[in-house]
Protein backbone atom coordinates (compact mmCIF):
# COMPACT_ATOMS: atom_id res chain seq x y z
CA UNK A 1 0.00 0.00 0.00
CA UNK A 2 2.68 2.54 0.78
CA UNK A 3 3.28 3.22 -2.77
CA UNK A 4 -0.24 4.28 -3.24
CA UNK A 5 -1.05 7.77 -1.90
CA UNK A 6 -4.64 8.50 -1.00
CA UNK A 7 -6.51 10.15 -3.78
CA UNK A 8 -6.36 13.60 -3.39
CA UNK A 9 -10.15 15.55 -3.47
CA UNK A 10 -9.37 17.88 -6.32
CA UNK A 11 -7.92 17.33 -10.21
CA UNK A 12 -3.92 16.56 -9.09
CA UNK A 13 -3.27 18.44 -11.97
CA UNK A 14 -4.06 21.54 -9.72
CA UNK A 15 -3.73 20.35 -6.34
CA UNK A 16 -0.70 21.86 -4.64
CA UNK A 17 -0.16 24.53 -7.59
CA UNK A 18 1.13 27.81 -6.23
CA UNK A 19 -1.98 29.62 -7.43
CA UNK A 20 -1.41 29.89 -11.41
CA UNK A 21 -4.94 29.13 -11.88
CA UNK A 22 -3.96 27.89 -15.43
CA UNK A 23 -4.89 24.96 -16.89
CA UNK A 24 -1.22 23.21 -17.33
CA UNK A 25 0.48 21.93 -14.86
CA UNK A 26 3.25 23.49 -16.61
CA UNK A 27 6.50 24.67 -15.71
CA UNK A 28 6.78 26.81 -12.92
CA UNK A 29 6.70 30.68 -13.33
CA UNK A 30 10.06 31.77 -11.84
CA UNK A 31 12.02 29.22 -13.78
CA UNK A 32 10.36 31.00 -17.44
CA UNK A 33 11.33 34.13 -15.50
CA UNK A 34 14.93 33.02 -15.00
CA UNK A 35 14.98 31.60 -18.91
CA UNK A 36 13.24 34.55 -19.68
CA UNK A 37 16.31 37.25 -17.86
CA UNK A 38 18.71 35.09 -20.52
CA UNK A 39 16.45 36.54 -23.34
CA UNK A 40 14.65 33.51 -24.02
CA UNK A 41 11.20 34.91 -25.74
CA UNK A 42 9.74 31.37 -25.83
CA UNK A 43 9.71 30.95 -22.23
CA UNK A 44 8.28 34.32 -21.27
CA UNK A 45 5.61 33.63 -24.04
CA UNK A 46 4.77 30.83 -21.97
CA UNK A 47 5.09 32.54 -18.46
CA UNK A 48 2.82 35.08 -20.54
CA UNK A 49 0.25 32.24 -21.29
CA UNK A 50 0.32 30.81 -17.86
CA UNK A 51 -0.55 34.26 -16.34
CA UNK A 52 -1.94 36.45 -18.26
CA UNK A 53 -5.46 35.81 -17.51
CA UNK A 54 -5.40 36.76 -13.94
CA UNK A 55 -2.95 39.75 -14.95
CA UNK A 56 -5.39 40.97 -17.45
CA UNK A 57 -8.25 40.36 -15.06
CA UNK A 58 -7.22 42.25 -12.59
CA UNK A 59 -6.48 44.75 -14.43
CA UNK A 60 -9.77 44.77 -16.21
CA UNK A 61 -11.29 44.04 -12.27
CA UNK A 62 -9.53 47.84 -11.14
CA UNK A 63 -9.26 50.02 -14.56
CA UNK A 64 -12.77 48.75 -15.85
CA UNK A 65 -12.34 50.37 -19.53
CA UNK A 66 -11.04 47.30 -21.50
CA UNK A 67 -8.73 49.23 -23.54
CA UNK A 68 -7.01 50.79 -20.78
CA UNK A 69 -6.45 47.02 -19.37
CA UNK A 70 -4.93 45.66 -22.08
CA UNK A 71 -1.95 48.77 -21.98
CA UNK A 72 -1.54 48.16 -18.23
CA UNK A 73 -1.43 44.81 -18.91
CA UNK A 74 1.23 45.43 -21.27
CA UNK A 75 3.39 48.03 -19.42
CA UNK A 76 3.11 45.34 -16.63
CA UNK A 77 4.78 42.28 -18.93
CA UNK A 78 7.38 44.64 -20.59
CA UNK A 79 8.45 45.87 -17.18
CA UNK A 80 8.66 42.17 -15.80
CA UNK A 81 10.40 40.92 -19.61
CA UNK A 82 13.24 43.95 -18.72
CA UNK A 83 13.07 43.52 -15.14
CA UNK A 84 13.28 39.63 -15.11
CA UNK A 85 16.66 38.91 -14.03
CA UNK A 86 16.23 41.23 -10.54
CA UNK A 87 13.10 39.06 -9.66
CA UNK A 88 14.19 36.93 -6.68
CA UNK A 89 12.65 33.79 -6.14
CA UNK A 90 13.59 33.87 -2.51
CA UNK A 91 11.51 36.84 -1.88
CA UNK A 92 8.36 35.73 -2.82
CA UNK A 93 6.62 33.86 -6.09
CA UNK A 94 6.65 35.31 -9.44
CA UNK A 95 2.58 35.26 -9.72
CA UNK A 96 2.93 37.79 -6.70
CA UNK A 97 5.25 39.70 -8.21
CA UNK A 98 3.74 39.97 -11.57
CA UNK A 99 0.39 41.08 -9.72
CA UNK A 100 2.12 43.55 -7.55
CA UNK A 101 3.15 45.22 -10.77
CA UNK A 102 0.05 44.74 -13.18
CA UNK A 103 -1.84 45.83 -9.80
CA UNK A 104 0.42 49.24 -8.90
CA UNK A 105 -0.04 49.99 -12.70
CA UNK A 106 -4.09 49.65 -12.28
CA UNK A 107 -3.77 51.78 -9.86
CA UNK A 108 -1.65 54.33 -11.14
CA UNK A 109 -4.06 54.65 -13.93
CA UNK A 110 -7.39 54.59 -12.41
CA UNK A 111 -6.09 57.42 -9.83
CA UNK A 112 -4.37 60.04 -12.81
CA UNK A 113 -7.62 59.28 -14.96
CA UNK A 114 -9.94 60.63 -12.54
CA UNK A 115 -8.79 64.05 -13.47
CA UNK A 116 -11.02 66.96 -13.29
CA UNK A 117 -14.03 64.99 -12.98
CA UNK A 118 -13.21 63.38 -9.75
CA UNK A 119 -16.70 63.25 -8.94
CA UNK A 120 -18.35 61.45 -12.67
CA UNK A 121 -15.54 58.78 -11.99
CA UNK A 122 -15.89 58.05 -8.93
CA UNK A 123 -19.70 58.33 -9.50
CA UNK A 124 -19.32 55.51 -12.17
CA UNK A 125 -17.15 53.89 -10.48
CA UNK A 126 -19.05 53.63 -7.62
CA UNK A 127 -22.85 52.64 -9.67
CA UNK A 128 -21.18 50.43 -12.65
CA UNK A 129 -20.79 47.43 -11.11
CA UNK A 130 -18.65 45.14 -13.35
CA UNK A 131 -20.92 42.00 -14.88
CA UNK A 132 -19.10 39.44 -11.71
CA UNK A 133 -20.61 37.06 -14.48
CA UNK A 134 -18.72 37.67 -17.18
CA UNK A 135 -15.29 38.90 -15.58
CA UNK A 136 -15.16 35.80 -13.10
CA UNK A 137 -16.19 33.60 -16.52
CA UNK A 138 -13.44 31.17 -15.86
CA UNK A 139 -13.07 31.22 -12.44
CA UNK A 140 -15.48 28.35 -11.47
CA UNK A 141 -13.64 26.14 -13.51
CA UNK A 142 -10.82 26.97 -11.60
CA UNK A 143 -9.93 24.88 -8.21
CA UNK A 144 -7.40 27.69 -7.01
CA UNK A 145 -10.78 29.96 -7.53
CA UNK A 146 -13.56 27.89 -4.79
CA UNK A 147 -9.87 27.22 -2.37
CA UNK A 148 -9.88 31.34 -2.76
CA UNK A 149 -13.47 31.58 -2.44
CA UNK A 150 -13.51 29.30 0.74
CA UNK A 151 -10.57 31.54 2.48
CA UNK A 152 -12.14 35.13 1.64
CA UNK A 153 -15.00 33.71 3.75
CA UNK A 154 -13.13 33.41 6.82
CA UNK A 155 -12.71 37.27 6.80
CA UNK A 156 -15.49 39.69 8.50
CA UNK A 157 -17.91 41.07 6.48
CA UNK A 158 -16.11 44.19 6.70
CA UNK A 159 -12.54 43.33 6.40
CA UNK A 160 -13.91 41.61 3.35
CA UNK A 161 -15.27 44.76 2.13
CA UNK A 162 -12.02 46.61 3.08
CA UNK A 163 -9.40 44.43 1.70
CA UNK A 164 -11.99 44.30 -1.75
CA UNK A 165 -12.72 48.37 -2.23
CA UNK A 166 -8.59 48.50 -1.59
CA UNK A 167 -7.74 45.85 -4.26
CA UNK A 168 -10.69 45.92 -6.86
CA UNK A 169 -11.22 49.56 -6.18
CA UNK A 170 -7.96 50.91 -5.79
CA UNK A 171 -9.07 53.31 -3.33
CA UNK A 172 -6.54 54.73 -0.57
CA UNK A 173 -7.75 53.69 2.61
CA UNK A 174 -8.95 56.71 3.60
CA UNK A 175 -10.98 56.76 0.99
CA UNK A 176 -12.08 53.11 1.96
CA UNK A 177 -13.02 54.62 5.48
CA UNK A 178 -15.37 56.77 4.36
CA UNK A 179 -16.99 55.02 2.29
CA UNK A 180 -17.15 52.46 4.92
CA UNK A 181 -18.76 55.01 7.21
CA UNK A 182 -15.58 53.82 9.69
CA UNK A 183 -13.87 55.77 11.73
CA UNK A 184 -10.49 56.87 9.73
CA UNK A 185 -7.69 55.05 10.41
CA UNK A 186 -9.76 52.13 11.18
CA UNK A 187 -9.92 50.79 7.16
CA UNK A 188 -5.79 50.13 7.17
CA UNK A 189 -6.36 47.80 10.34
CA UNK A 190 -9.25 46.21 8.60
CA UNK A 191 -7.18 45.56 5.76
CA UNK A 192 -4.57 44.62 7.46
CA UNK A 193 -6.09 41.95 9.72
CA UNK A 194 -8.38 41.30 6.47
CA UNK A 195 -5.02 40.15 4.35
CA UNK A 196 -3.56 38.33 7.68
CA UNK A 197 -6.17 36.11 7.92
CA UNK A 198 -6.83 35.25 4.20
CA UNK A 199 -2.68 34.75 4.09
CA UNK A 200 -3.42 32.36 7.09
CA UNK A 201 -6.18 30.86 5.46
CA UNK A 202 -4.41 30.30 2.03
CA UNK A 203 -1.54 28.80 4.08
CA UNK A 204 0.92 31.30 2.00
CA UNK A 205 4.22 33.61 2.57
CA UNK A 206 4.98 32.98 5.77
CA UNK B 1 3.06 48.54 17.69
CA UNK B 2 4.04 51.56 16.42
CA UNK B 3 0.97 52.66 14.08
CA UNK B 4 3.24 53.10 11.40
CA UNK B 5 3.13 49.16 11.14
CA UNK B 6 -0.46 48.97 10.73
CA UNK B 7 -0.03 50.57 7.18
CA UNK B 8 1.47 47.17 5.61
CA UNK B 9 -1.69 45.77 4.88
CA UNK B 10 -2.85 48.90 2.95
CA UNK B 11 0.73 49.53 1.06
CA UNK B 12 0.79 45.72 0.09
CA UNK B 13 -2.61 47.12 -1.42
CA UNK B 14 -1.59 50.37 -3.03
CA UNK B 15 -3.82 52.03 -1.00
CA UNK B 16 -1.66 54.50 0.50
CA UNK B 17 -1.60 58.00 -0.87
CA UNK B 18 2.02 59.18 -2.00
CA UNK B 19 3.13 60.94 0.77
CA UNK B 20 2.02 57.81 3.01
CA UNK B 21 3.75 55.60 0.39
CA UNK B 22 6.85 57.83 0.96
CA UNK B 23 6.63 57.64 4.61
CA UNK B 24 6.23 53.14 4.76
CA UNK B 25 8.83 52.99 2.16
CA UNK B 26 11.28 54.56 4.53
CA UNK B 27 9.70 52.90 7.26
CA UNK B 28 10.75 49.99 5.08
CA UNK B 29 14.17 50.24 4.95
CA UNK B 30 14.70 49.62 8.73
CA UNK B 31 11.94 47.36 9.17
CA UNK B 32 12.84 43.68 8.44
CA UNK B 33 9.74 42.47 10.09
CA UNK B 34 7.09 44.92 7.94
CA UNK B 35 9.13 43.81 4.52
CA UNK B 36 8.66 40.03 5.46
CA UNK B 37 4.57 41.05 6.20
CA UNK B 38 4.36 43.50 3.23
CA UNK B 39 5.82 40.25 0.64
CA UNK B 40 3.26 37.48 2.44
CA UNK B 41 0.28 40.17 2.36
CA UNK B 42 1.13 40.70 -1.58
CA UNK B 43 1.35 36.57 -1.62
CA UNK B 44 -2.25 36.36 -0.54
CA UNK B 45 -3.75 39.39 -2.05
CA UNK B 46 -2.68 37.86 -5.30
CA UNK B 47 -4.81 35.13 -4.83
CA UNK B 48 -7.56 37.60 -4.71
CA UNK B 49 -7.12 37.83 -8.56
CA UNK B 50 -8.00 34.51 -8.97
CA UNK B 51 -11.52 35.67 -8.69
CA UNK B 52 -11.62 37.93 -11.43
CA UNK B 53 -9.54 35.29 -14.24
CA UNK B 54 -10.58 37.04 -17.59
CA UNK B 55 -8.92 35.67 -20.81
CA UNK B 56 -7.24 38.34 -22.83
CA UNK B 57 -7.78 39.48 -26.10
CA UNK B 58 -5.12 37.58 -28.76
CA UNK B 59 -3.93 40.85 -29.82
CA UNK B 60 -2.62 41.68 -26.85
CA UNK B 61 -0.41 38.61 -26.48
CA UNK B 62 0.82 39.43 -29.98
CA UNK B 63 1.33 42.96 -28.88
CA UNK B 64 3.23 42.26 -25.52
CA UNK B 65 5.83 39.27 -27.25
CA UNK B 66 6.15 42.16 -30.25
CA UNK B 67 7.34 44.50 -27.80
CA UNK B 68 9.45 42.09 -25.70
CA UNK B 69 11.59 41.20 -29.10
CA UNK B 70 12.58 44.64 -29.47
CA UNK B 71 14.03 45.01 -25.49
CA UNK B 72 16.53 43.76 -24.40
CA UNK B 73 16.11 41.82 -20.35
CA UNK B 74 18.39 44.06 -17.68
CA UNK B 75 21.20 42.92 -16.04
CA UNK B 76 21.10 41.29 -12.56
CA UNK B 77 21.62 44.21 -9.75
CA UNK B 78 25.21 44.57 -9.05
CA UNK B 79 25.54 44.14 -5.21
CA UNK B 80 25.67 48.17 -4.56
CA UNK B 81 24.02 50.47 -7.39
CA UNK B 82 26.46 52.30 -9.76
CA UNK B 83 24.98 55.36 -10.45
CA UNK B 84 27.72 55.62 -13.26
CA UNK B 85 26.47 52.51 -15.02
CA UNK B 86 22.99 53.11 -14.24
CA UNK B 87 22.12 56.51 -15.79
CA UNK B 88 22.27 55.65 -19.17
CA UNK B 89 19.54 53.97 -18.57
CA UNK B 90 17.63 56.76 -16.86
CA UNK B 91 17.90 58.77 -20.27
CA UNK B 92 17.01 55.52 -22.17
CA UNK B 93 13.51 55.90 -19.76
CA UNK B 94 13.13 59.07 -19.31
CA UNK B 95 11.12 59.35 -23.22
CA UNK B 96 9.07 56.69 -21.93
CA UNK B 97 5.88 57.33 -19.95
CA UNK B 98 4.93 60.63 -19.20
CA UNK B 99 1.30 59.79 -17.48
CA UNK B 100 -1.48 62.10 -17.70
CA UNK B 101 -2.17 64.81 -14.77
CA UNK B 102 -5.27 64.07 -12.70
CA UNK B 103 -7.01 65.83 -10.03
CA UNK B 104 -6.93 64.07 -6.90
CA UNK B 105 -9.19 64.32 -3.70
CA UNK B 106 -6.61 64.36 -0.65
CA UNK B 107 -8.57 63.32 2.52
CA UNK B 108 -7.34 65.66 5.33
CA UNK B 109 -4.17 64.45 7.18
CA UNK B 110 -4.84 62.81 10.03
CA UNK B 111 -1.90 63.56 12.22
CA UNK B 112 -1.35 65.20 15.34
CA UNK B 113 1.41 67.66 14.16
CA UNK B 114 0.38 70.92 12.25
CA UNK B 115 1.00 70.05 8.56
CA UNK B 116 3.90 70.52 7.08
CA UNK B 117 4.45 72.40 3.43
CA UNK B 118 4.35 69.18 2.06
CA UNK B 119 1.59 68.04 3.35
CA UNK B 120 -0.84 70.92 2.68
CA UNK B 121 0.51 70.19 -1.03
CA UNK B 122 -0.38 66.37 -1.06
CA UNK B 123 -3.27 66.95 0.76
CA UNK B 124 -4.94 70.29 -1.07
CA UNK B 125 -8.49 69.83 -2.50
CA UNK B 126 -6.82 70.65 -5.66
CA UNK B 127 -3.90 68.95 -5.70
CA UNK B 128 -3.16 67.70 -9.67
CA UNK B 129 -0.35 65.03 -9.95
CA UNK B 130 1.62 64.06 -13.04
CA UNK B 131 3.88 60.90 -12.38
CA UNK B 132 6.68 59.91 -14.61
CA UNK B 133 7.59 55.68 -14.44
CA UNK B 134 11.06 55.86 -15.56
CA UNK B 135 10.88 51.72 -14.97
CA UNK B 136 13.52 50.49 -13.12
CA UNK B 137 15.49 54.21 -12.59
CA UNK B 138 12.25 55.26 -10.20
CA UNK B 139 9.48 56.88 -10.59
CA UNK B 140 8.78 60.55 -9.61
CA UNK B 141 5.74 62.41 -9.04
CA UNK B 142 5.04 65.79 -9.40
CA UNK B 143 2.02 67.37 -7.37
CA UNK B 144 0.55 70.74 -7.24
CA UNK B 145 -1.48 72.77 -5.30
CA UNK B 146 -2.57 75.57 -7.12
CA UNK B 147 -4.65 77.32 -4.19
CA UNK B 148 -1.37 76.58 -2.11
CA UNK B 149 1.17 78.45 -5.35
CA UNK B 150 3.25 75.17 -4.29
CA UNK B 151 4.67 72.43 -5.43
CA UNK B 152 6.08 69.05 -3.92
CA UNK B 153 7.93 66.14 -5.95
CA UNK B 154 8.27 62.74 -4.62
CA UNK B 155 10.74 60.57 -5.91
CA UNK B 156 10.52 56.88 -5.42
CA UNK B 157 13.92 54.41 -5.71
CA UNK B 158 15.36 56.85 -7.94
CA UNK B 159 18.85 55.99 -9.37
CA UNK B 160 21.40 58.50 -8.12
CA UNK B 161 22.26 60.86 -10.76
CA UNK B 162 25.73 60.36 -12.07
CA UNK B 163 29.02 61.70 -10.04
CA UNK B 164 29.82 65.10 -9.30
CA UNK B 165 26.16 65.71 -11.12
CA UNK B 166 23.04 66.58 -9.94
CA UNK B 167 19.01 66.35 -11.01
CA UNK B 168 17.77 69.50 -10.87
CA UNK B 169 13.93 70.53 -10.97
CA UNK B 170 12.91 73.41 -13.05
CA UNK B 171 9.36 75.20 -13.45
CA UNK B 172 7.88 75.66 -17.25
CA UNK B 173 6.10 78.83 -17.88
CA UNK B 174 3.17 78.95 -20.04
CA UNK B 175 6.18 81.18 -22.07
CA UNK B 176 8.01 77.81 -22.09
CA UNK B 177 10.60 79.31 -20.03
CA UNK B 178 12.62 76.80 -17.53
CA UNK B 179 12.58 78.58 -13.93
CA UNK B 180 14.59 76.97 -11.30
CA UNK B 181 12.44 74.86 -8.61
CA UNK B 182 15.05 73.28 -6.57
CA UNK B 183 17.90 70.48 -6.80
CA UNK B 184 17.11 66.89 -5.34
CA UNK B 185 18.74 65.20 -3.05
CA UNK B 186 20.83 62.27 -4.13
CA UNK B 187 18.63 60.19 -1.97
CA UNK B 188 16.50 57.54 -3.77
CA UNK B 189 12.83 58.00 -1.81
CA UNK B 190 12.74 61.85 -0.74
CA UNK B 191 9.59 64.61 -0.69
CA UNK B 192 11.20 68.25 -1.76
CA UNK B 193 8.72 71.41 -1.87
CA UNK B 194 9.80 72.63 -5.03
CA UNK B 195 11.25 76.50 -4.56
CA UNK B 196 8.92 79.45 -5.98
CA UNK B 197 5.44 80.12 -7.10
CA UNK B 198 3.72 76.78 -9.19
CA UNK B 199 0.11 78.12 -9.63
CA UNK B 200 1.28 79.32 -13.09
CA UNK B 201 3.46 76.44 -14.09
CA UNK B 202 2.20 74.39 -17.24
CA UNK B 203 4.97 71.52 -16.41
CA UNK B 204 7.83 70.68 -14.21
CA UNK B 205 10.79 69.05 -15.53
CA UNK B 206 13.69 67.49 -14.28
CA UNK B 207 17.71 67.73 -15.22
CA UNK B 208 20.97 66.90 -14.95
CA UNK B 209 23.28 69.60 -13.72
CA UNK B 210 26.61 70.10 -12.03
CA UNK B 211 26.82 69.89 -8.41
CA UNK B 212 24.81 73.33 -7.22
CA UNK B 213 22.52 73.55 -9.98
CA UNK B 214 22.42 75.64 -12.71
CA UNK B 215 20.76 78.81 -13.85
CA UNK B 216 19.09 77.21 -16.75
CA UNK B 217 18.83 74.27 -17.94
CA UNK B 218 22.04 73.14 -19.73
CA UNK B 219 20.87 69.66 -20.65
CA UNK B 220 17.86 67.99 -22.14
CA UNK B 221 14.91 66.77 -19.07
CA UNK B 222 15.07 63.39 -18.48
CA UNK B 223 11.34 63.88 -17.07
CA UNK B 224 8.50 65.77 -17.76
CA UNK B 225 5.59 66.67 -16.21
CA UNK B 226 2.52 67.70 -17.47
CA UNK B 227 0.61 70.40 -15.05
CA UNK B 228 -2.13 71.49 -17.74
Amino acid sequence: MDHLRPVPPEDPAHAGSSGEGAASPGPDPAALLHSAARGDEAAFAQFYDLTSSKAYGLALRVVRNPAHAQEVTQEAYLDVWRQSARYDSSRGSAMAWLMTIVHRKAVDRVRSVESSSVREVTWERESQPIDHDQTAETAHASLEGRRVRSAVAELTPIQREAVELAYFGGYTHTEVASMLDVPLGTAKTRIRDGLIRLRDALGVGS
Amino acid sequence: MNDIHLLSGAYALDALDDLERARFKDHLAQCPDCTEEVASLREAAAFLAEETLMTPPPGLRTAVLTRVSQVRPLPPLAVRRRPKHRFPLLLAAAVAIIAGVGAVAWSPWTNDAAPSDAERVLQASDAQRAVVDLGESGRATVVRSVAEDKAVIVTEEMVAPPEGMVFQVWFQTPEDDMVPAGVMEPVPDQTLVLDGSAADAVGAGITVEPEGGSPAPTSEPIALFDLT
